[in-house]
């Protein structure tokens, strides 16, 4: 029963993981960079969604929409000034930009909203779901239902719509797809809009388990969600999935029977050990470079 | 009408296309002949915009296409069949075939378009949800032709449409390119396969290096001494 628990909780900071994941891996996907930048979204959201929550005194949902609604604004435009200009320039240029984006927005934070941790709200219920000796926070519960959702809402997307579609012939080949009248530049501003909205739903759950909100807190969660995305395969959107929920489930066993203090480092030498064996990721497809 | 006019590509420190003129009128199929690196693929893809002229003008019925952007210049009509068929092998025939109309937003007329495309590629429509990838590469090659038709466009530019064939494929594939040019559509076609390209080619250029060195009718340079030397085998 324990472990059963433990188990449930993997999955719930699994799911946070994985919706942030998602985030790096359809921007790797398509744009082909790695948007360091990505956790510092989640914490310009659990800005927002504090600020609407305690100042406003905004409504849960209207709160998580106005972050999303800044979050995504911010995703855009953070592509636009930072990324855009450097299209044709090499991966290790993009790669330094979007460190200096991620320290421009951390820097911003403590600037704006000094470095002073602010106290989340306890906004998502608080109870607790109890099963025989098992009990779950309904927090856990919601969180995974959410990432379900997302994944369910974000493949149909992907798959079944035109700009969806769109999407999957730019991760191909962006000459290709402009070839067919499509809008490459149009479609990455998408892409970043989609990831970055995702972080804003990512950063009330993450807030809402760990009640605190500082400039660096996107920090950690935004190398952990790198690491999922790379874990499951990056580029791959079921790969983010799995490997979200597996890097939440190993973290929270490695805490639970092994050891706190070394959980992290757990996690990180399992994904030595799957790149190890499989260098593409658990559900990556070998790519060759095109020259 | 397409019109080439002093047309420049620059690659950094290297000039890939010095300034060549052409046309190509409606309702031609005309052919770029040239050995490996003479310029031919990239004179496409400043055609259809995916490369910068340094120089020059395209202009299609007047317009110039070099100050639109790229994605656009497939709804004035130009469709490219890009060198090394470059479908998108993680989706289905049917797929691709949906994203060769991307532009267009006559959904009824799309279904049958696609229709056409399968008579003219039957093979198609038996692979059309297979993903593209698992194709050979005659099949691929048609589903690049088939992808770039359903553009509707009014000229489609095939670059190195028979490379990698067996000869009975590259027949094939010559057939129906002169069978799409017989229902309306302009064809510019570069090939390496001189031979066969100027058989059905109405007129033809041939670029060196940059340069366009020598044009006429397709019979002309078929019959031409230095081209048969340099492109045809003596």
């Amino acid at each position: 029963m324990e472990f059963l628990s433990y188990l449930i909780n993997g999955l719930g900071l699994g799911s946070v993981y994985a919706i942030i994941a998602l985030g790096y891996t359809m921007v790797y996907g398509i744009a082909k960079m790695l948007n360091f930048a990505h956790g510092d979204v989640i914490m310009i959201g659990a800005y927002v969604a504090f600020f609407a929550l305690t100042g406003l005194g905004l409504p849960l949902i209207p709160a998580v929409l106005l972050a999303m609604l800044v979050c995504t604004a911010m995703g855009v435009i953070i592509e636009r000034l930072a990324y855009k200009p450097l299209r044709q320039a090499s991966s290790l240029a993009v790669l330094i930009t979007a460190i200096g984006v991620s320290y421009f927005l951390q820097n911003g934070a403590q600037l704006l909203w000094s470095s002073s941790t602010k106290v989340f709200p306890a906004v998502i219920s608080s109870g607790f779901f109890s099963l025989g000796s098992l009990s779950i926070s309904y927090l856990t519960l919601i969180t995974i239902a959410v990432c379900i959702l997302v994944m369910a809402g974000l493949t149909l997307f992907v798959n079944r719509t035109k700009t969806g579609s769109a999407m999957r012939a730019c991760s191909e080949d962006k000459g290709a797809a402009t070839l067919m009248g499509i809008n490459v530049n149009f479609i990455i501003s998408v892409t970043f809009a989609i990831g970055s909205g995702l972080a804003a739903i990512a950063s009330v759950l993450l807030c809402s388990t760990y009640p605190s909100v500082f400039p660096t807190l996107g920090a950690m969660p935004g190398i952990k969600a790198f690491t999922a995305a790379v874990f499951g395969g990056i580029g791959s959107i079921p790969g983010a999935f799995l490997g979200g929920l597996l890097l939440g489930v190993i973290e929270i066993l490695a805490k639970a029977y092994i050891s706190t203090q070394l959980s992290d480092a757990i996690v990180f030498a399992v994904l030595i050990v799957v790149l190890l064996i499989k260098p593409a990721g658990l559900l990556g497809r070998k790519m060759s470079e095109k020259v | 009408m397409l019109k080439v006019e002093n047309l420049r590509v620059q690659y950094g420190m290297i000039e890939a296309i010095k300034g060549i003129s052409f046309e190509v009128g409606d309702g031609e199929i005309v052919t770029l002949i040239g050995a490996n690196g003479a310029g031919k693929t990239t004179t496409m893809h400043a055609i259809s915009g995916l490369v910068k002229p340094s120089a020059g003008t395209v202009t299609l019925d007047g317009k110039d296409l070099t100050k639109i952007a790229p994605h656009k210049i497939v709804e004035m009509g130009l469709a490219q069949v890009p060198e090394g068929r470059r479908v998108f092998a993680q989706q289905t025939v049917e797929e691709n075939l949906t994203l060769g109309a991307y532009a267009r937003r006559d959904k009824d007329q799309i279904a049958r378009d696609m229709e056409d495309v399968f008579v003219l590629f039957p093979r198609l429509r038996e692979r059309r949800t297979q993903m593209a990838g698992t194709l050979s590469g005659g099949e691929q090659q048609m589903l690049a032709m088939g992808r770039a038709l359903m553009a509707k466009p009014s000229i489609v530019l095939m670059d190195e449409p028979s490379m990698g064939l067996s000869p009975l494929l590259v027949s094939e594939i010559f057939r129906i390119i002169e069978e799409i040019n017989s229902k309306g559509t302009t064809v510019l076609l570069v090939e390496q396969n001189a031979k066969r390209a100027l058989a059905i080619a109405d007129r033809a250029y041939v670029l060196e290096t940059g340069n366009i060195t020598l044009s006429g009718t397709g019979e002309e340079l078929a019959n031409d001494e230095r081209v048969r030397k340099a492109y045809l085998g003596g």
